[in-house]
């Protein structure tokens, strides 16, 4: 169990590196802007007084660590500073979109985990019968689609065709979480088709491969059902690479939510941030950018640490 | 190689029908399409019909003209950063396995680093910095996309830099680029040529998702994900317009990875 604990220290150590590194990157890359950031944003228009104020008021007269060293205290005590575009502070629009991120997100997760894992233990124990090749097929064909793609051919068949369901997820915070699971359910279903496919076949994969073991052959010579080997025998074993993959995935999905949010418009973070992107707006960009990266890097560090302590092998190895 | 062809399974046949499609739609695009590739011909989003083979789009140019520029833009596009990216990434993989030491262990640190922060967010980020033209879009996804082939190459590179040939190449005095291109290179290249069919498909996505967000190819030139975004809004009217650009998009990348699980077959042995 000691080894574990001091696997997981390291990792933590690791990725807390990582986001030290990538907050300097995001800063110095600001710093990197032609001109300053006062130019870009006022034009070449600007006389050199209103250049010099605007230049004060952000506070780009400081040397550069100083700068840095205050923006991430400001940051780690959740002021992000204002937005260039509309001067409201950054944490202030941000709050809102990014819980309705992580909604979509959940909401997701909820229909995919299940649904993938389901597929995949059915796909691994029927392996090699037309029901597994029509199902790698299908998510194969997934996984090669761009997102919007999908998206617009759900928004075809259900709210043009079939006028179920909204194709544009408005919500706002008075809606009852019924309505919001509805107006959001076509986004959602996006994003299930997308994550689903590369789960399912991870799964598939991992079980297959504990399949191959001495212990499944013990099991079937003994004469245990398939069916049995599979939910008793294979699934626990296979638990950790399965536990792996949804974190992973989970890590993509709070990414691969731009697109979606886009064409749904659907006011989160992702949106958010390519409006910014487009109007440069450069510490609602800074400010997401680095809450997007904390988000995935912090998924992918739950998925390390979850599979280590789900690995028997690495609870008892010695080094 | 013919007879190479000939062994193909029938998905990989298809696959190598629609790359071979795209490709000569978009060489000979100034030769098949019927109007100017921004020339407004009609009205907007007019249905299919014999003067319009696919309708015209949201400003009433000729939607099949556009599709057909289209292929050309975006996969030319997607094909020079794909192979700046392995000319970035392999060359840094090579002199990384080769040299090995602080070198090694500072271009892999950075690497994970890069690798760590997601990529779509990366890019936007320094689009927003850089504005978005069509070299900062080249150069930016040749950069993030080379980090996973400095992986491969170095992991191949790694293999090969062991073997005795290398070994007595460098006893010879042999420099650092005759042993990658002489020894490295020529051995490397099978498993490299499946990862490209791979990373295309990624960057050919990619490129269609930044312009389907507005930042990469910018209107007026043609491009399929910039057309799904221009044309997003005739969904709602029932008209399905964004479905054939989007359509088109998919239509590649399953064509592409046709190929690539065919090679990957090829390649892994006969294991089945």
């Amino acid at each position: 169990m000691k080894n574990v604990i001091c696997h997981i220290l390291k990792r933590i150590g690791a990725s807390l590196a990582t986001i030290f590194v990538i907050s300097l990157i995001i800063f110095i890359g600001v710093e990197l802007l032609p001109g300053d950031v006062a130019d870009t944003v006022l034009g070449q228009s600007a006389t050199p007084e209103t250049v010099e104020a605007f230049r004060k008021e952000l506070k780009l007269d400081l040397p550069p660590h100083i700068r840095y060293v205050a923006w991430l205290k400001n940051f780690v005590q959740g002021d992000f500073g204002n937005s260039l575009a509309n001067k409201r502070p950054v944490a202030e629009l941000i709050s809102w979109r990014f819980s309705n991120t992580l909604f979509l997100a959940g909401t997701t997760a909820l229909i995919a985990v299940p649904l993938a894992i389901l597929l995949g233990i059915l796909a691994a124990f029927y392996r090699n019968t037309l029901y597994d090749k029509v199902i790698s097929t299908t998510t194969l064909s997934f996984i090669s689609f761009p997102e919007f793609f999908v998206a617009y051919i759900l928004i075809a068949l259900f709210s043009v065709k079939m006028e179920l369901f909204p194709s544009i997820a408005m919500i706002d915070p008075h809606m009852g979480l019924g309505r919001k699971f509805y107006t959001i359910l076509l986004p959602a279903l996006t994003l299930t088709c997308v994550v689903t496919a590369h789960m399912m076949r991870q799964t598939r994969a991992a079980i297959i491969n504990v399949l191959a073991s001495a212990y499944i052959e013990m099991a079937e010579i003994k004469g245990i059902r398939r069916l049995r080997i599979i939910i008793h025998h294979a699934f626990p074993n296979s638990l950790s690479p399965v536990i792996n993959v949804v974190a992973v995935n989970l890590a993509y999905l709070v990414v691969g939510v731009v697109i979606v949010e886009v064409v749904f418009v659907y006011p989160g973070l992702g949106q958010l941030l390519v409006d910014s992107v487009a109007k440069r707006d450069l510490p609602v960009v800074q400010a997401s950018g680095l809450i997007f990266s904390i988000t995935y890097i912090g998924l992918n560090l739950l998925a390390d640490v979850l599979s280590m302590l789900s690995n028997p092998k690495l609870r008892q190895s010695q080094f | 190689m013919l007879s190479l062809l000939r062994q193909s399974p029938l998905s990989a046949r298809i696959g190598l029908g629609i790359v071979l499609f795209n490709c000569l739609v978009a060489v000979f695009a100034p030769l098949i399409a019927p109007y100017e590739e921004t020339a407004v011909v009609g009205d907007v989003w007019e249905t299919v019909s014999a003067q319009f083979f696919l309708g015209t789009d949201h400003i009433g140019r000729d939607l099949f003209t556009r599709m057909v520029y289209g292929a050309r833009n975006t996969i030319a596009l997607a094909f020079i950063t794909t192979a700046l990216s392995f000319m970035f990434g392999s060359l840094l993989g090579f002199v990384a396995a080769v040299k090995g030491g602080w070198i090694d262990q500072l271009l892999s640190r950075l690497i994970d680093v890069i690798m760590s922060f997601p990529t779509l967010i990366f890019a936007l980020m320094i689009l927003s910095v850089l504005g978005s033209s069509i070299p900062t879009l080249i150069f930016t996804i040749a950069l993030l996309d080379s980090t996973r082939v400095y992986r491969l190459s170095r992991a191949v590179a790694m293999d090969i830099e062991v073997m005795e040939f290398v070994e007595v190449a460098r006893l010879r005095g042999e420099g650092l680029w005759w042993i990658i291109r002489h020894e490295i290179l020529p051995n490397a290249l099978p498993p490299l040529t499946a990862e490209f069919g791979l990373r295309f498909c990624f960057v050919f996505l990619f490129i269609a998702s930044l312009s389907f967000l507005g930042l990469g190819i910018q209107p007026p030139l043609a491009d399929w994900g910039g057309m799904v975004r221009e044309n997003a809004g005739a969904i709602t009217f029932g008209i399905f317009t964004p479905l054939i650009p989007a359509g088109a998009i998919a239509f590649l990348t399953v064509g592409v990875n046709m190929i690539v699980d065919w090679f990957l077959h090829l390649s892994s042995g006969l294991h089945e």
